[in-house]
């Protein structure tokens, strides 16, 4: 076999350091192919190689490796006959990201280059691209600027916290409502009438036009061996300059928060992962943002999202507001979600009223417990995951409300 | 209720959460698996939406998913 | 003969009336997610759908017992297309509208593991509309329908259907409504709220 990485011969020189989704200069295709080089045409087997090589993860949230879920698509499409759908999912219903938007605003080429890749190497019959109504003229813009994107279809996202779910995505396309589906077999076997559909996260797929130009090994030489490579993280919250920024895998989450202009002195902790996540307390700055690093706190790098926290700052009034917020965008489907966030969330905000009940902590624990596991996407779960993170990370915050003697700033 | 119902069991009792209403049928057919939560919904302790059958419970798992009235439960061959 | 088929006749389409009525309250009461005193609430569901087979064959026998009948003239025509008959055209046009509905309704539900959860639950709707064309159709049509037992009869089968039906529209109607998040499965997407 030839080295995986032979095929790529970039004619632009690779961007070096960390910035390189973000390397480009301006939006338009000409800059695009300056910055860039021309469109690669490594596609099928050489991209499949090039992306197992790599190890690059979705940037979605669920960081499943990205040449899986294609060459999942491939094998069905080919069993079966079936042309594939791609489809590229910018619908961040999540409130603490931007980074999708931003990405399509800043490099939406590099976006298109990857969708067209893996549509090539899928021999997909159709290409989709969905996203929040305020990403779509930039990209559409973009489309027109080229010849061979004529096939991509735009599709406006719905605005809610659970649009982006890939089958919810599916849903949308199909024309019904933008609300996760009951699945017993993968959307990358039978997802869009039927179809072995692939949804990606147009990071993922920004990322895959980087390596299907400069290579696996100059993926690889930024990030750590377990999270290698770039990631777009949205930084918000406490902090002087909140935005989206390019970091490298596994960058240590203090000083990612210093990036943004953060004090973390200042800070109690910080919500990774955003409203699905968890809360990583101030001691634990000091650990990378990777997955073996995060465990420890139940929490994930998911999609990329921090948002710091303020020492003289409630959690608990932040927290309740949050849950508040999640059970309002269940969608509405599903028993155990409907009835069960609304209620976690009533105790989570009890609590935090100065409600002095000492049971109420057990309470949300056990309403936690009660939702995990019981929804068709992970809507309860991810919202039971901040609900109990934010009892266990702030336990004195708790402590404090119980006993009537919390001097925190509950606005 | 058994708390951990058959570890070794090869089929999988699947509840879609979107059809299912709690209407309490699933329940009383397989009481050794399924009680309600406080909302009235199936609730398999330590399970979501995929409950371990064991294989003694299996004619009753499959009258429940032919009874069920939203046609919320179907049975599949464990991985 | 002629005697006897007509007697089958009249006595298979009263006794169908009563097994329609009985399965009705019934499938409101699987409706109602509550058991029957003792009865659990398979068995409620089991009953329902058997009566409703027992009611089916009932009517079979009641169509093809009156196809041989001299008096009443039908034709296989008059089981499907309503408003055709030869006697009474209008009553026994009410009966052939509920057969259709009949068919409709239980296909869909014997089949409903294929056709879908949303299909079943449509079709099963027009029952409301059945039961009440079978009951003008036993008035309007039926030999004893000036009886008095027919009348009590009568009576007593809408009285139950009709407070079966005033129950159904209550609020508590089903079991846990009263404390389960007023969220139906259709509640439209709602515009975001950001905390």
């Amino acid at each position: 076999m030839s080295p995986v990485t032979q095929a790529v011969r970039p004619t632009v020189a690779a961007p070096a350091g960390t910035a390189r989704l973000t390397s480009g200069r301006a939006p338009g295709f000409g800059s695009h192919l300056a910055d860039f080089g021309p469109i690669p045409s490594l596609v099928a087997e050489g991209l499949l190689e090039e992306l197992r090589a790599s190890g690059l993860e979705g940037r979605g949230g669920a960081a499943f490796p990205a040449w899986r879920k294609i060459e999942a698509a491939r094998a069905r499409g080919r069993s079966r006959g079936r042309r594939a759908v791609v489809v590229g999912n910018a619908a961040e219903g999540e409130p603490l990201s931007s980074k999708d938007l931003t990405l399509l605003r800043m490099a939406p080429h590099l976006v298109i280059d990857g969708l067209l890749g893996v549509a090539t190497t899928l021999d997909a019959g159709s290409i989709h691209l969905y996203g929040p109504e305020s990403a779509l003229p930039a990209v559409a813009r973009a489309l027109a600027e080229r010849p061979d994107a004529r096939a991509i279809d735009l599709r406006p996202s719905a605005e809610t916290f659970v649009s982006g779910e890939a089958s919810a995505v599916v849903s949308a396309l199909a024309g019904r409502r933008p609300v996760p589906q009951d699945r017993t077999v993968r959307l990358t076997e039978a997802g869009l009438n039927g179809r072995p559909t692939l949804v990606h996260n147009v990071e993922t797929l920004a990322q895959i036009a980087l390596i299907a130009r400069f290579g696996a090994a100059w993926f690889r030489s930024v990030g750590t061996a377990t999270d290698p490579g770039t990631r777009l993280v949205t930084v918000s919250g406490d902090v002087a300059s909140p935005g989206v920024l390019e970091i490298a895998g596994g960058t240590r989450i203090g000083d990612l928060l210093g990036f943004a202009g953060a004090d973390t002195a200042a800070l109690s902790a910080v919500l990774v992962g955003g409203y699905h996540g968890a809360w990583v307390p101030a001691a634990g700055f000091s650990a990378n943002l990777a997955r073996e690093q995060l465990a420890p706190f139940g929490a994930a790098v998911g999609a990329g999202i921090l948002m710091a926290l303020d020492a003289r700052r409630c959690p608990l009034t932040l927290a309740s507001s949050i849950a508040g917020y999640l059970a309002g965008e269940t969608a509405g489907q599903c028993g155990p979600c409907v009835n069960g966030l609304p209620a976690m969330a009533e105790v989570l905000h009890r609590l935090a009223r100065g409600d002095r009940n000492a049971g109420l902590p057990a309470e949300v624990r056990r309403l936690a417990e009660l939702v995990t596991g019981r929804g068709s996407c992970h809507h309860p779960d991810g919202t039971a995951r901040f609900v109990l993170s934010t009892l266990t990370v702030f336990a004195e915050d708790v402590a404090a409300h119980l006993g009537g003697r919390c001097a925190k700033d509950h606005s | 209720m058994t708390a951990r119902p058959a570890a070794n069991a090869r089929l999988l009792l699947h509840i879609d959460w979107t059809a299912c209403d709690g209407r309490g049928l699933c329940t009383e057919i397989l009481p050794e698996l399924l009680g309600r939560d406080e909302w009235g919904y199936p609730i398999a302790p330590g399970h979501g939406s995929d409950v371990p059958v064991p294989d003694r419970l299996a004619p009753a798992a499959e009258e429940a998913v032919a009874l069920c009235p939203r046609l919320a439960l179907s049975l599949r061959r464990r991985d | 003969m002629n005697e006897a088929l007509w007697a089958l006749g009249r006595g298979t389409g009263v006794v169908a009336l009563a097994l329609f009525t009985v399965s009705v309250l019934l499938g409101i009461l699987t409706r109602s997610g509550r058991p029957l005193l003792g009865l659990p609430r398979f068995s409620v569901a089991l009953v329902h759908r058997n009566v409703s087979i027992l009611a089916t064959v009932f009517i079979a026998i009641h169509l093809l017992t009156l196809l041989g009948d001299s008096f009443a003239q039908l034709r296989v025509i008059d089981f499907f297309v309503p408003f055709l008959g030869a006697v009474k055209p209008v009553w026994l046009g009410l009966g052939t509208v509920a057969v259709d509905l009949l068919v409709a309704v239980m296909v869909t539900s014997l089949l409903r593991r294929y056709v879908g959860r949303r299909v079943f639950r449509a079709v099963h709707w027009l029952t409301y509309a059945m039961w009440p064309f079978a009951l003008a159709h036993s008035i309007g049509n039926g030999t004893d329908a000036s009886q008095s037992w027919f009348i009590a009869f009568a009576a007593a089968c809408s009285a139950a259907v009709i407070a079966a039906v005033g129950w159904r529209l209550t609020r508590g109607f089903v079991e846990y409504q009263g404390i389960r998040q007023a969220a139906a499965p259709d509640r439209p997407v709602r515009a975001r709220r950001n905390p």
